[in-house]
């Protein structure tokens, strides 16, 4: 009997999700023995003529990182889902869109007159990149840069979703165990929709500092501080995304004394992770008078980027004014 | 005009595309190397507190971000005007150190190396990590596995993640290591001093005793005679992680080296409206198209541009090898660009062998690893040699610590001029008028890439190893004549 299939695909995507897979060492042999590797330019000679050759859903489980950038990248996901029964959205670009979809903050001409007009950029007369130019020899094309980054969802269905930038190591193995299991009969599937490889609580569920009461009266940057090791950073003034941010990583980051910066996402219920980070904030502020308040969150220089680092795409704002003009 | 269309990407992950044209006698007119992604990170950044810098440009690219972590984390000691403590320095290069061995492990036996170990001309499917496995046995295959997890442990030591490392800020790092953690990493980097001599010698075995690689290597195929850069140390030794930028001309001649905050006096950066990618070149000799020679600004930076920036090497097992190496290719500076992937063997050398002279540093464990910024932010630009060249990144930031521009010229950036020659190159001499196009004609018109190990992770996340090639060739009424494809 035949392997079912699995691909992987990265689209608008640095290449830390494959890395990440990859870093799963020995489990790669799992893969390798439970299921045929149809596609997956990062770790074999992968045919892109049999996956359009393919019948549609012929492919069991196909994993999908890397943001919606272009329209070829929206071309090829429709093409994998097309083709795939299973299709998860992993890692933080292509669940909620990932540090790319910072862009979003920005409109598509600035992003473009701000490469091409660099201080050690030479472009006397403005050029910019063009979808189509005419060479003296022909014509030549490239694709067309959409004005806001979108998540996968926001193109096709998506089946699961992986969080994490990127997802762990151990979380990635423990969800290819998952699936071999379920091929042995010896498990079910979540139901669809799911959240998967990551925790059902928030990272400071696992963060080892020690949390009190205590109120904070200004937020400090991290340079400025030489935190103490054992107690949380949030009531030491830094502003760490912990309570509003999905475990699973076991809390990497704070144990390395730097604040969680919400590459998991939001937490099982939330309905937005910067407004649930914003409402962590306000419980610790200790202030009443609406000017201290506000002298309070001015040590927060940058809020939408700081509450929504990896979500813009997926979040209630999605992307600025400007941005949606194009 | 006949048309090629080389498609590495578009049509399958919308990364990278070649166009070659042939003129009416069939012989290559011209070609187009197009880079169709823009991120837009210069844009992006603008409103953030700089000392995002280092974990936001780590998702530039997933392949490197050790490197976006480095040289932001030196920009931003430059904005603040700090001076990070020596432990903190020897904290950072030693985990780069680390990932460097990672890399060029990867490069040499999954993606460039295929092409040697298991011939040019092997069968597409066997050329790739698990041909080479079984060309050459499983027990190299677990070495392999070994080197990149024993790198990875010592990134997750230091930098608090395997992928994206955190801990690098303005002024140092956020933690030091143990000394159970530095026994540890000093184990693990004598044993990738024994891998890295072992993978010295398996290229010697395999590459330089088969007198038709050699020829290869040496032919005119690969051959550009471009300037080199690459940082370099007080005695101009190659140095990966501080120091000047090296610069020397096609005849081997330096013509001056640049601190971090002048490389705009040193470098500029063309536009073409056909991509989205910039092209480099020396400031001070311009830009004169895509030729070689010494009129030419065109300029690489790679392992093998490192070599030939530097005098040598710092290590000692590292700089016999370096010795042999130009003794074996008639001298300095050697231009054959196949030669890096054996450069980058002796960069593998070097980096192991700094992974365990920092590891037995007494200041290692030292718990001076930060300094706190006194002074108030202003402009800082850092520098680090990434596997694929040297990365620079510049930022201005108000009196606050907030950006207000960002300049970033990253790694395979540097080489997009000379990769795109090369592919010129290459194409030239193998497509001809009457030759009928062919698999071999794809896979060395790869090579042209691979060389550079180009990680357009940083412009297009293709990866190289695997690039997918379609050509399309048309008669001069536009009809499809043929249709090749590999890896697609
Ligand atoms: S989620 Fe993170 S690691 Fe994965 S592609 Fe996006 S930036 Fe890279
Ligand atoms: S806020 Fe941050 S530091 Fe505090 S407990 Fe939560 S994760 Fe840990
Ligand atoms: S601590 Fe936060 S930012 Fe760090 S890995 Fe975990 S979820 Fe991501």
């Amino acid at each position: 009997m035949s392997k079912p299939k699995f691909a992987m695909y990265w689209s608008a995507s640095c290449g830390g999700c494959e890395i990440a897979v990859l870093n799963t060492h020995e489990k790669i042999l799992d893969v390798d023995a439970n299921f045929d590797v149809v596609f997956w330019p990062v770790a074999m000679d992968a045919k892109y003529k049999d996956v359009q050759a393919m019948e549609d859903k012929s492919i069991l489980l196909t994993l999908f990182n890397g943001a919606i950038r272009n329209d070829e990248n929206e071309h090829i996901a429709r093409l994998l889902r097309r083709k795939s029964q299973l299709l998860v959205a992993f890692g933080a670009c292509a669940t909620e869109g990932g540090i790319p979809a910072l862009a979003n903050l920005s409109d598509k001409q600035s992003i473009f007159d701000t490469a091409f007009n660099t201080i050690s950029t030479e472009n006397p007369n403005h050029i910019l990149p063009q979808t189509r130019w005419t060479m003296p020899e022909g014509e030549i094309t490239i694709p067309e840069m959409y004005p806001v980054v979108k998540t996968l969802e926001q193109v096709v269905p998506v089946d699961y979703y992986m969080p994490g930038c990127p997802p762990e190591s151990h979380q990635i193995a423990a969800v290819i165990d998952l699936v071999i299991q379920v091929l042995q009969g010896k498990a079910e599937l979540p139901p669809k929709g799911a959240v998967i490889g990551a925790g059902a609580s928030t990272v400071c569920e696992e963060c080892q500092r020690a949390r009190n009461e205590k109120k904070i009266t200004q937020f400090v940057r991290i340079q400025d501080i030489k935190p103490d090791p054992t107690l949380c950073l949030l009531e030491q003034g830094v502003l760490c995304n912990g309570p509003a941010t999905r475990g699973g990583c076991g809390a990497a980051c704070p144990t390395a004394s730097m604040p969680c910066v919400g590459c998991y996402g939001a937490t099982d219920g939330a309905m937005d992770q910067g407004a649930r980070l914003l409402s962590a904030v306000a419980s610790v502020i200790d202030a009443r008078d609406p000017k201290q308040v506000e002298q309070i969150l001015d040590g927060i220089p940058d809020p939408a980027g700081m509450f929504y680092r990896f979500g813009m795409s997926g979040s209630l704002l999605r992307a600025s004014k400007d941005a949606w003009k194009g | 005009m006949q048309r090629i269309t080389i498609d590495p990407i578009t049509r399958l992950e919308g990364h990278g595309k070649i166009e070659i044209f042939l003129n009416d006698e069939g012989d290559v007119a011209n070609t187009y190397f197009q880079i169709p992604e823009l991120r837009g990170f210069e844009r992006f950044c603008v409103g953030r507190p700089v000392e995002e810098m280092p974990v936001l440009t780590g998702r530039i690219c997933g392949v490197c971000p050790e490197a976006h972590h480095m040289a932001a984390a030196k920009a931003c000691d430059a904005v603040y005007h700090l001076d990070p403590p020596r432990p903190a320095k020897l904290l950072r290069e030693l985990l780069y150190s680390a990932f460097y061995v990672t890399d060029h492990t990867t490069h040499f036996y999954a993606l460039g190396g295929p092409d040697f170990v298991m011939g040019p001309d092997a069968p597409v499917a066997e050329r790739n990590i698990l041909g080479v496995i079984h060309k050459v046995g499983l027990e190299i295959g677990g070495k392999v596995i070994q080197a990149r997890r024993a790198g990875h442990t010592v990134i997750e030591m230091i930098g608090g993640r395997k992928v994206h490392p955190c801990t690098s800020i303005p002024g140092g790092l956020s933690k030091g290591i143990t000394e159970e953690q530095r026994v540890e990493i000093e184990k693990l980097g004598r044993w990738a001093i024994e891998f890295a001599q072992f993978s010295l010698k398996l290229f010697g075995d395999i590459v330089l005793s088969n007198k038709a690689y050699v020829d290869l290597v040496l032919g005119d195929a690969y051959m550009h005679r471009t300037y080199s850069i690459g940082t370099v140390d007080a005695n101009n030794k190659v140095n990966f992680y501080d120091g000047l930028v090296s610069v020397v001309d096609p005849e081997g001649k330096r013509i001056g080296k640049y601190a971090p905050h002048e490389y705009p006096d040193w470098i500029a950066e063309r536009v073409e409206p056909w991509t989205y990618l910039k092209f480099p070149y020396l400031k001070k000799i311009g830009w004169n198209g895509f030729t070689d020679g010494v009129e030419s600004g065109v300029y690489s930076a790679t392992p093998l541009s490192r070599l030939n920036a530097a005098d040598g090497m710092a290590t000692p097992l590292a700089q016999a090898e370096y010795d042999k190496f130009y003794n074996a290719l008639g001298g300095k500076p050697v231009h054959q660009r196949l030669a890096t992937h054996w450069a980058r063997l002796i960069e593998l050398l070097y980096a192991a062998e700094r992974w365990v002279e920092l590891a037995t540093d007494p200041e290692i464990t030292s718990d001076n690893f930060r300094a706190i910024p006194t002074e108030t932010p202003t402009e800082g630009v850092g520098i680090v040699e990434a596997p694929r060249g040297t990365l620079t990144h510049h930022y201005w930031t108000d009196e606050r610590g907030i950006l207000t521009k960002v300049n970033l010229i990253v790694g395979t950036t540097n080489n997009y001029a000379p990769i795109s020659m090369s592919i010129k190159k290459a194409a030239a001499s193998f497509i001809k008028k009457g030759t009928i196009v062919s698999e071999g004609m794809l896979n060395r018109v790869e090579m042209a890439f691979r060389a550079y190990d180009p990680c357009f992770g940083c412009a297009t996340h293709s990866f190289p190893g695997q690039m997918p090639l379609q050509v399309t060739v048309r008669d001069a009424r536009g009809e499809v004549v043929e249709v090749l494809k590999q890896h697609c």
